[in-house]
């Protein structure tokens, strides 16, 4: 936990200073005349305890840090501000939820605000300041986080996965640029597999790696868990056809990818034994600040996912909002802290700190210059506008995010391609999980 | 006099039937109730009321954050006919079965061989229990990099041996997996099997020992008619909380595999927690959960029975 004293406040200018990034004196400024004109007034004493998803890139927390710091000293707020791994977000604000306290806000994956949404606070008020000022919000973001008219949280940015692949392997497969359909992209993994130069794809529990390229596989052969009305039609031609595709597909990766988790492809990649994978741009940005992989920084580039036979991009990309409890005693400051952050003085220096990490949910933030910072960042700067919300055609809700949250589609996927079941009985079983859901 | 006079009447008015409450404070079968409050009220409160709070919510469709509805079975006729929780339960079977076999046999070894004499015995002694001090979180942790299918030490090492050519797949392939996550529970609950079983040894008394070589009995002899009957009570008490704790397993799962691959290492322990905690469905996971109250029951029973029948343990001979 890390409490935002006098003392962490200065620690925190000092590191930006260093970083280049945010100053100090010109956010207090700011902070401090923000406060003053601010809709929310932060209740007298007002105290927030914040858990947020662990970093990947460091100068992403420094830069929000900095902000917290910054609201903080501008408006009285005592700070409480704690990490945890993106996995364990969801159940700690699951139990906070269930039993009504121990934190007043949570910052983490896509599914959050709809897993409890007679908890939350509604941001009604927030989103519509924010998206009348910076160009509204993108389609998907707003799905994320809205039920029927309410938005139960604000989604504070997407974070982009495409394809991260070294350009010499490519090339060696015959590929000049990145195939941009599904049956070039399955010759290009068969090829890479020839030369010894695999890719590779997380098959087992992760979170946002399996679920975000499994989805987008299912989607871009037209095959979708519900349909509009939230009828379960998973059991059909165009699933069958995905497994097919994806199975073909597995058998070009690196052994291993069943046992995946999030961080599997960042370590294989940078250790130079996997050359084609789906990521955010993290491991860019790792392989950026290490001397010893400067002929990986050079080699890598970064594509769009192909469109698959539906012929439109059907991208699950990881929106990660912010919610605050509705039994916070303290909701004008959630309110105040909320918008704070995405407004432009903090949001774009932030975006920069994150080094392409984060993707903007606000369509004024198109223009930041952290996309054109580094010509290897602009493909993530399109993720908001082209990603599905997690429901995919059906509704957003309760029901999706639990879906998404219990693996169905990456267990159907996966029992398929490791041999341990058949495509009937994968589609069957992902069938009854959803209709249990969706009943 | 008039003190003399008026002493009588004082008394008499102080002197009233002995209320309940009287008799309560006074009775030692009440005061002994009394005593016994405190620890009942704990049991209750963190033992009898969630297991029964995680039974009710078995009957129900509670989800995170909203209060559920009684359904009456229907959660466990949902997991009747759910084949990952089947799979989930054979795991868990499968997993304390070997593990607790294979305890139970390197432990009981170990503790013969730390009853011997030998050089160093205490410092072997306290090597023994460094498994068992680690917290289970970080041992899993190493054993997730140990086992990784590109970083694997084992096949880094063994591909350097030119043994192999290529990496082991150890928790990407299903069988691999449960043997990884197998070898890591014995190897932190040794520690627990062997150390106990020590503690019976040395309560043994030598001169058994001493008698039956007099007469001629060979290692193998004294091992089967006085080490073994002697240490059955601590065997019977020391397999039962071993069978429990592996039984009820998570962290070791949830740090290496979660449940993967293809949910091939799935306890019902984490089945439990995915459903519940990740899923949001609160019914189904204390459905799985209270799933593994039989088993657990199951396992005292045999244990407690196991433990009556000696007559000996009272003073008397066995059956």
């Amino acid at each position: 936990m890390h409490d935002f004293t006098r003392r962490s406040l200065l620690q925190g200018g000092t590191a930006l200073a260093a970083a280049g990034a945010l100053t100090g004196p010109a956010l207090l400024d700011f902070a401090k005349a923000w406060a003053q004109a601010s809709p929310w007034k932060a209740e007298q004493g007002a105290k927030l305890t914040v858990m947020r998803w662990k970093r990947f890139v460091p100068a992403e927390d420094e830069a929000f840090n900095a902000m917290v710091a910054a609201f903080q000293s501008a408006t009285g707020t005592q700070m409480n501000v704690f990490s945890e791994a993106f996995e364990d977000v969801q159940p700690k604000a699951s139990v906070s939820a269930n039993t009504g306290s121990g934190l007043d806000m949570v910052w983490g994956l896509h599914t959050l605000p709809q897993l409890f949404p007679t908890k939350v606070l509604k941001m009604n008020d927030v989103a519509d300041y924010l998206g009348k000022k910076y160009g509204g919000w993108t389609d998907a973001a707003a799905l994320t986080c809205k039920q029927g008219n309410d938005w139960l949280g604000i989604p504070v940015a997407t974070i982009g996965g495409y394809m991260t692949y070294r350009k010499s392997a490519t090339d060696k497969a015959g590929f000049k640029e990145f195939p941009k359909d599904f049956p070039s992209f399955l010759e290009l993994c068969k090829a890479l597999k020839k030369n010894n130069t695999p890719a590779g794809f997380a098959l087992g529990h992760a979170s946002g790696d399996a679920n975000g390229w499994l989805h987008w596989m299912l989607w871009g052969h037209n095959a979708w868990t519900v349909d509009k009305d939230d009828k379960v039609i998973i059991n059909s031609p165009e699933t069958a056809k995905a497994l097919e595709y994806v199975k073909a597909l597995s058998e070009t990766f690196i052994p291993g990818t069943a046992s995946w988790n999030d961080s599997s492809n960042n370590k294989a990649y940078l250790a130079g034994e996997l050359y084609c994978t789906a990521n955010g741009i993290s491991i860019y940005v790792a392989a950026k600040d290490d001397p010893t992989k400067k002929e990986i920084t050079e080699d890598t580039q970064h594509a769009l996912y192909p469109v698959g036979p539906i012929g439109k991009p059907t991208e699950l990309q990881l929106t990660v909002p912010i919610l605050a409890f509705n039994f916070t005693k303290y909701p004008n400051a959630a309110k105040a802290f909320v918008a704070f952050m995405l407004e432009k003085e903090n949001f774009d220096k932030w975006l920069t700190g994150s080094r392409g990490y984060l993707t903007h949910t606000l369509n004024a933030y198109e223009a930041s210059p952290v996309w054109t910072a580094d010509p290897k960042n602009a493909v993530f700067a399109q993720a908001s506008k082209r990603a599905l919300p997690a429901s995919g055609i059906g509704k957003v809700g309760e029901k999706a995010a639990t879906a998404i949250a219990d693996f169905i589609v990456v267990d159907m996927f996966a029992n398929y391609c490791t041999g341990s079941k058949d495509a009937k009985t994968a589609m069957a079983e992902a069938e009854r999980s959803l209709k249990r859901i969706y009943r | 006099m008039a003190d003399i006079a008026f002493a009588p009447a004082k008394a008499k008015s102080q002197i009233r039937e002995a209320t309940s409450w009287d008799q309560l404070k006074h009775n030692h079968n009440w005061l002994g109730f009394w005593f016994m409050v405190p620890a009942m009220a704990f049991l209750i409160l963190f033992l009898a009321y969630p297991l029964g709070l995680g039974v009710w919510l078995s009957f129900t469709d509670t989800k995170i954050g909203r209060v559920g509805q009684f359904i009456g079975y229907e959660n466990y006729e949902w997991l009747w006919d759910d084949a990952v929780f089947w799979l989930s339960v054979f795991n868990t079977l499968l997993y304390t079965f070997l593990a607790s076999a294979i305890k139970f046999g390197i432990g009981l070894y170990l503790a013969l061989l730390l009853n011997e004499n030998m050089p160093f015995k205490a410092m072997l002694r306290a090597m023994v229990l460094i498994p068992f001090i680690v917290p289970t979180v970080l041992s899993a942790l190493a054993f997730w990099w140990i086992f990784d299918s590109q970083f694997s030490i084992i096949s880094w090492s063994l591909k350097h041996l030119g043994l192999i050519s290529q990496n082991i797949n150890f928790l990407g392939d299903t069988t691999w997996a449960r043997i990884c996550v197998i070898f890591a529970n014995i190897w932190r609950g040794v520690p627990f099997v062997a150390i106990t079983l020590l503690a019976g040894l040395q309560t043994v008394s030598p001169s058994l020992y001493e008698a039956a070589t007099l007469d001629g009995a060979s290692r193998w002899q004294m091992f089967r008619h006085i080490t073994y009957p002697l240490l059955t009570p601590i065997i019977a008490v020391v397999m039962t909380f071993s069978v429990l704790f592996t039984f009820t397993d998570f962290q070791l799962i949830w740090a290496m595999t979660r449940g993967g691959p293809v949910n091939a290492t799935h306890l019902m322990a984490t089945l439990s927690y995915q459903r519940a905690i990740i899923g949001g469905q609160l019914g189904e996971g204390a459905a799985i959960a209270s799933a593994m109250i039989p088993f657990l029951l199951g396992a005292i029973m045999i244990s407690w029975f196991g433990l009556q029948r000696r007559k000996w343990q009272q003073g008397e001979s066995n059956d």
